[in-house]
């Protein structure tokens, strides 16, 4: 069974690192975990790490928006990392480029 | 002109496999990387579309046929669900029904974007047939 989502919290930021494939299938759990992390610890910071993910479709833009938002009610941040060429089309076309800032890599991402 | 069927399940593991197959199909055309991700993606939404919309994440058919006929790519992705009871206004950008807010409304604005054409033909109680074309190798 393919791995999707796997979370890492580092003080108040906590980095998703998505899977090859996201797309509605993949994303079907995220909103619960997230949601569910988001209610048992202090977090202001979200690092959606693309690092390994090569493929992304509208689902993607639908649960990145939503995090935004959740994020941003909160005084709290979003930001994007390891992103590839196919995946920052989508981001552009998606209208995301403009609201989420994207990072080389981790490590940068994570400091901000 | 060539032709390639296949019919699968209504089931969201199946949008992976929509555009795994589609890409080999399509590769007989020579398509560089960048065609070969607007055509995944604009397959992907529309099985997507067939998976959440027409059939409700419950059980049915999605039929889909590729055709490639000289550098003339077309794909089409037929449901038999619940329909569209009006085309326009769900092919406008943002446009959803999802309630969840984890939905963008994006996916016919995505196949607009990454096709050279798409067509929609739906009735509510009748399904939904999605017709794309795009031109491969220019």
């Amino acid at each position: 069974m393919q791995q999707t989502f796997s979370y890492e919290a580092r003080e108040q930021t906590l980095i998703i690192h998505l899977p090859k494939e996201l797309d509605h299938h993949n994303c079907r759990n995220l909103k619960y975990e997230t949601d569910l992390l988001l209610a048992e610890n202090y977090i202001n910071r979200i690092v959606f790490d693309f690092s390994r993910t090569e493929f992304m479709d509208s689902s993607g833009i639908g649960i990145l928006l939503n995090r935004y938002k959740q994020m941003t009610a909160n005084g709290g941040k979003v930001v994007l990392c390891g992103v590839n060429a196919q995946v920052r089309r989508i981001l552009t076309i998606g209208g995301i480029s403009r609201l989420i800032e994207s990072y080389e890599n981790r490590e940068a991402a994570v400091v901000g | 002109m060539e032709r390639f069927r296949m019919e699968i399940e209504s089931l969201s593991k199946n949008e992976e496999l929509a555009r795994v197959v589609t890409a080999v199909f399509m590769s007989r055309l020579d398509p560089t990387l960048e065609e070969l991700d607007d055509v995944k993606t604009a397959v992907s939404e529309a099985v997507t579309n067939a998976v959440i919309h027409g059939y409700q994440e419950k059980e049915g058919i999605i039929y889909m046929e590729l055709q490639a006929e000289n550098r003339q790519l077309t794909v089409l992705v037929r449901d038999l669900g619940v329909g569209i009871p009006d085309v326009k206004k769900a092919m406008e950008p943002m446009y959803t029904t999802d309630l969840s807010g984890e939905r963008s409304g994006m996916g016919f604005a995505f196949m607009e974007a990454f096709m050279d054409q798409v067509q929609v033909e739906s009735e509510p109680g009748q399904g939904t047939l999605v017709t794309m074309r795009k031109k491969i190798g220019r």
